[in-house]
């Protein structure tokens, strides 16, 4: 098994004109919960794009699952789950998933347990464009967990989710991980870093720590995440 | 190929859920060719030589704007980013969009053929024929749209490119003015649509109770204008974006 699911050297990305990412270099450890942070605009889900395949790059390498970023063979293995909910809200709950099961090359056979694990069992019949914007990342999630990706590419899967949820999805990823998937999961909530195995915090496009949730306190001397960002993030500011 | 037919599947089940729309896309060409036969209610000639040809062009109408603003929708609420980064090939999504756009098609091109030859008095001697260019004119209307729907940014330029692509063919189709009356460069033009052939072969079934072999040739390039116009679609659409 590769040690590292995700290995990015010199990636620079510019955007209409602008450089989001001028030249990263990471990697994210196969099995493992990896929390990708920073403010918004940071270049997360440029960044994510990049190793799901779908963003034009200027330079640099994507290697995923060791293979380039995007090959079909990759596309089969990766699951992407956008930012906002990319199902479609004029399809019941079931037929959205049974579409993208189908999709994945999968029978449909686990629909009905992975609607029960993301907590939509009441609501599988209902439209998806009449559910509430938290059910709607549930129904777009529930799509990549059919997939049963290798990887999973998660952009800001939890936010609007109330925090019982949120403890419920952080405690599935940890599930999936321990069964050896790796999760690459982007928040601009601090405190959500402290469940990553790893947390790399990004601002201006620029990698500002790649450390243990314990590493990032003792770096910035002081237990509060939050905290501990913001004493990193200023640090970092060159005049 | 399942993956074309799961996406065919999904857009219909999108449809289904959509009441409105079915009614317009099955019902809409009937109604409007029966308000053409009741504006001509006392020269029965002028339907009969005229009611085929919109017998044609409605179902183009109606099935190039459904599909460009279901196709523009796909493109702007992310989840064809989301399907181009599955297995999905993009001739698959595009083929599964044409096969239900097709499906939605044949029924509208039976419905309005059927309501034309038999509530509105249509004489045509060949209705099986009639009803064959009507669903081909539709495909034809899914192909474009399809097609179109790659340079439309919102679902408001979408509906616009329906003055831009469609009514120029309605102009020179040769159902204003027969297509040999037009001036040279408009009618090298008229040659260059693809409506004109269709009007050509409404025009003669209007007419005739044979198949000439006018027909055959016109079905050809009908047939082979939808099929360049979807693989033209499916080039447009790009993995990778900026």
């Amino acid at each position: 098994m590769l040690n590292n699911a995700i290995e990015v050297a010199d990636l620079k990305v510019i955007r209409g004109g602008k450089t989001v990412l001028p030249g990263l270099d990471l990697s994210v450890p196969t099995g493992s919960v990896t929390g990708l942070l920073g403010p918004s605009g940071s270049g997360k889900t440029t960044l994510i794009r990049c190793i799901a395949g779908i963003q034009i790059v200027a330079a640099g390498t994507v290697t995923v699952l060791g293979e380039p970023a995007g090959t079909a063979r990759n596309r089969a293995r990766v699951g992407y789950v956008t930012q906002a909910s990319s199902v479609y809200p004029d399809l019941t709950v079931r037929q959205n998933l049974a579409y993208f099961s189908s999709l994945a090359g999968k029978d449909g056979g686990a629909i009905t347990s992975t609607i029960a694990d993301v907590g939509l069992t009441s609501r599988a019949g209902a439209l998806t464009g009449n559910l509430s914007g938290g059910e709607r990342i549930r129904v777009s999630l529930a799509a990549a967990l059919l997939a049963d990706p290798e990887l999973y590419l998660l952009d800001e899967p939890t936010v609007g989710l109330d925090p019982v949820l949120r403890r419920d999805l952080w405690e599935m990823f940890r599930r999936l991980a321990d069964d050896g998937k790796t999760l690459l999961v982007s928040s601009h909530v601090m405190d959500e870093a402290s469940r990553c195995d790893r947390v790399l915090l990004m601002r201006d496009g620029q990698l500002i720590a790649d450390a243990t949730p314990d590493e990032l306190r003792s770096q910035a001397g002081t237990d509060d995440l939050e905290e501990a960002f913001l004493v990193l993030a200023e640090r970092d500011v060159t005049p | 190929m399942t993956r074309t037919f799961t996406t065919s599947r999904r857009v219909l089940q999108q449809l289904s859920h959509d009441p409105r729309s079915i009614a317009m896309i099955v019902l809409l060409p009937s109604i409007l060719l029966a308000l053409f036969k009741y504006i001509y209610d006392g020269q029965p000639a002028i339907f009969n030589r005229v009611g085929p040809q919109m017998l044609g062009l409605f179902p183009f109408i109606v099935m190039f704007l459904v599909t460009s603003v279901t196709m523009v929708r796909e493109r702007t609420s992310g989840t064809l980013e989301r399907l181009l980064t599955t297995p999905l090939k993009r001739g698959e999504l595009i083929g599964g969009y044409a096969i239900a756009f097709g499906i939605a098609a044949l029924v509208q091109a039976l419905v309005s053929s059927g309501v034309a030859i038999w509530l509105l008095d249509l004489d045509v001697q060949t209705p099986w024929a009639i009803v064959l260019f009507a669903v081909v004119d539709a495909v034809l209307g899914t192909a474009l749209g399809l097609l179109m729907s790659a340079f439309a940014r919102t679902e408001f330029q979408a509906v616009q490119f329906m003055p831009l692509v469609v009514v120029p063919q309605i102009l020179l189709c040769g159902l204003l003015a027969p297509r040999d009356s037009l001036p040279k460069v408009l009618n090298w033009i008229s040659d260059a649509l693809p409506l004109s052939y269709a009007t050509d072969s409404f025009s003669e079934l209007a007419n005739s109770d044979v198949w000439s072999s006018t027909l055959g040739r016109n079905l050809g390039i009908l047939v082979g204008c939808c099929v360049v116009a979807i693989a033209l679609a499916s080039l447009t659409l790009r993995r990778r974006t900026p």
